[in-house]
């Protein structure tokens, strides 16, 4: 595999064996400084011993991988220098405050001492718990111990940050705030490693995605280009005031070269043919009809689609492995 | 690199003597264990308690070195804290040293207060280089004992039943109680494989005039102890990480 210059991360044939068991099957790839990089595929896929091998926790069966130039087999003190790491579970101390767990944190990591709480007041007013700073870490909802723990991964301000599963557990609105925080740990310059199960999470946060399917990584690009490859044939939606069922049969008549479906009682969908043609088709059926249309839409594929067509996966599989969300 | 785990030891022993001292089960076999044990052989015949006190000191640093360590270190790995550590720039063994260090430190402060409390009012007068020399080794021995069978399960209780085989056996052969000499010899020999024998020995020797080069020796033994027990413990761990 060509490494780059700019690659900040760079894993070439990295495996994995627990006993008999091939967790991870000799993937290569390479992270560039400050981007997000996604690491997408359901439970099991090898996404979290990825993180464990290149964070430390977990040595590699064979391959190599290295951070910052340091591989991850030799330099493991060094590197943890430079990266903060986020695990799935957030495990602080729930017997000290969200200060004292901050300031620990900045002890361990050599934050010189002059620093140390400016540091950690600062962090805790980022992640907007500046009011619960004496709070100890066990009271705390999930969502804020999710956003103290990846606080804890920020106190000697890595390069790079590692998530893993970052909203694994969390109600939709934490959910979203915590992916605004990532985002901004993006616009800072961080380059970011994260996991997920979630689609929608890789589609907002990542500028490009591997998708990681039984150890094995099936393809890496921006979620623009994997929606583009699923981009087949065009598809428009139109919704109407009348029933769809009442001119269903009539519509795909006219439409000899595309599909008609309905989507709902009075939303349906064009599938294939020439966008322009569709559009003017479906309007002069319309107008002859006597129908209303109250919507137009260009359905453009999503990256679950785009998922779906490079697996063969079902992504209700994937979301019965989820956690609860 | 060596300073990074240099100081990782000491704040992870600070952080442990701030979190984990007032856990239950560091009270209930840490404290109320051994000092229930001395208030029951000092009540059944205060006359010849005095007999005793070495032992029930060697007891003490045992139960609450081993109880603590059953807290700092399984409750952390049930709950995945450790891992916390591990991804922190400080070596493994040096985690493991740092967490044996905060065992000891709580068998330490144990072991002051009871020997302290028989020095007030009990009047014994042992020599205190004698007693650092002995305690100090005793305290890393016990603690990394507590260690290498905590690492060996996940939850608190599980550890802290595997610790009452050593303990109790230990009690009953080491000399806590029944002088080893008086032991038929088989089971002297069985107690000289153990620690506590030279923890019990040494702290006779030290609340005994003329204490001399045995106590150096049951320090070198103790030491020899604590490696024994450090270097399992931290290959144990680092397979549960691998």
């Amino acid at each position: 595999m060509a490494e780059s210059k700019d690659s900040i991360i760079e894993v070439v044939d990295l495996t994995k064996y627990y006993e008999n068991l091939l967790a991870v099957d000799h993937i290569s790839f390479e992270v560039k400084k400050g981007e997000v990089f996604g690491f997408l595929g359901p439970n099991g896929a090898g996404k979290t011993t990825t993180i464990r091998m290149l964070t430390g926790l977990s040595r590699p069966t064979s391959g190599r991988a290295s951070i910052l130039g340091f591989d991850i087999n030799q330099h493991r003190v060094e590197i943890k220098h430079h990266i903060g790491v986020v695990p799935e579970i957030s495990n602080l101390y729930d017997e000290l405050s969200a200060l004292d767990n901050l300031l620990f944190m900045a002890r361990l990591y050599g934050v010189p001492r002059d620093q140390r709480s400016e540091r950690a007041e600062e962090l805790l007013k980022i992640f907007g718990l500046e009011d619960r700073k004496d709070s100890l870490f066990g009271t705390f909802s999930r969502g804020m111990k999710r956003a103290l723990t990846i606080a804890a991964g920020l106190i000697h301000k890595p390069e790079i940050l590692f998530l893993d599963e970052p909203t694994v557990g969390l109600d939709v609105v934490a959910a979203r705030s915590l992916r605004n925080l990532i985002s901004n740990l993006h616009q800072q310059g961080i380059t970011i490693f994260l996991t997920t199960h979630y689609l929608e999470e890789a589609d907002l946060l990542c500028d490009r995605v591997a998708i990681l399917v039984k150890g094995q990584i099936i393809k890496i690009d921006s979620p623009q280009a994997l929606k583009a490859l699923a981009q087949e044939e065009s598809v428009i939606e139109f919704s109407f005031r009348k029933e769809a069922s009442a001119f269903l049969d009539n519509l795909a008549a006219k439409l000899r070269e595309a599909r008609v479906v309905a989507v709902n009682h009075n939303t349906v969908r064009i599938y294939g043919g020439v966008a322009a043609s569709i559009y003017t088709q479906v309007c002069k059926f319309a107008e002859e009809s006597h129908l209303e249309i109250l919507a137009v839409n260009t359905i453009r594929p999503s990256l679950e689609d785009a998922f779906i067509k490079i697996t063969g996966l079902s992504p209700t599989v994937m979301a019965m492995e989820k956690g609860a969300k | 690199m060596r300073r990074d785990n240099w100081r990782g030891i000491y704040w992870i022993a600070w952080k442990d003597m701030k979190t984990y001292y007032l856990k239950p089960p560091a009270i209930s076999w840490g404290i109320i264990f051994p000092v229930t044990w001395i208030l029951a052989f000092y009540l059944r015949n205060p006359q010849s308690f005095r007999e005793l006190i070495p032992g029930l000191i060697a007891m003490t640093i045992l139960f609450s070195t081993t109880a603590a360590e059953a807290v700092v270190i399984n409750f952390e790995l049930r709950l995945g804290s450790l891992e916390r550590l591990l991804l922190a720039p400080v070596s493994l063994p040096s985690i493991l040293f740092g967490k044996v260090v905060g065992g000891a430190i709580f068998g330490l402060l144990m072991a002051m207060v009871v020997t302290a409390g028989c020095v007030l009012f009990l009047g014994v007068r042992p020599d205190l280089l004698y007693l650092i020399l002995v305690g100090l080794p005793s305290l890393l021995a016990f603690s990394s004992l507590g260690a290498l069978l905590c690492v060996m399960v996940r939850e608190v209780f599980e550890a802290q039943t595997l610790l009452n085989i050593p303990r109790f056996i230990m009690i009953f052969l080491c000399g806590v109680v029944y002088p080893v000499s008086a032991m038929p010899r088989g089971l002297q020999y069985v107690a000289h494989l153990m620690p506590l024998t030279y923890t019990v020995d040494g702290l006779q020797h030290s609340f005994s005039a003329g204490a001399g080069a045995i106590i150096f020796l049951d320090a070198l033994v103790l030491l020899g102890f604590f490696i024994i027990f450090i270097f399992p413990a931290v290959h144990i761990l680092s397979r549960k990480f691998q």
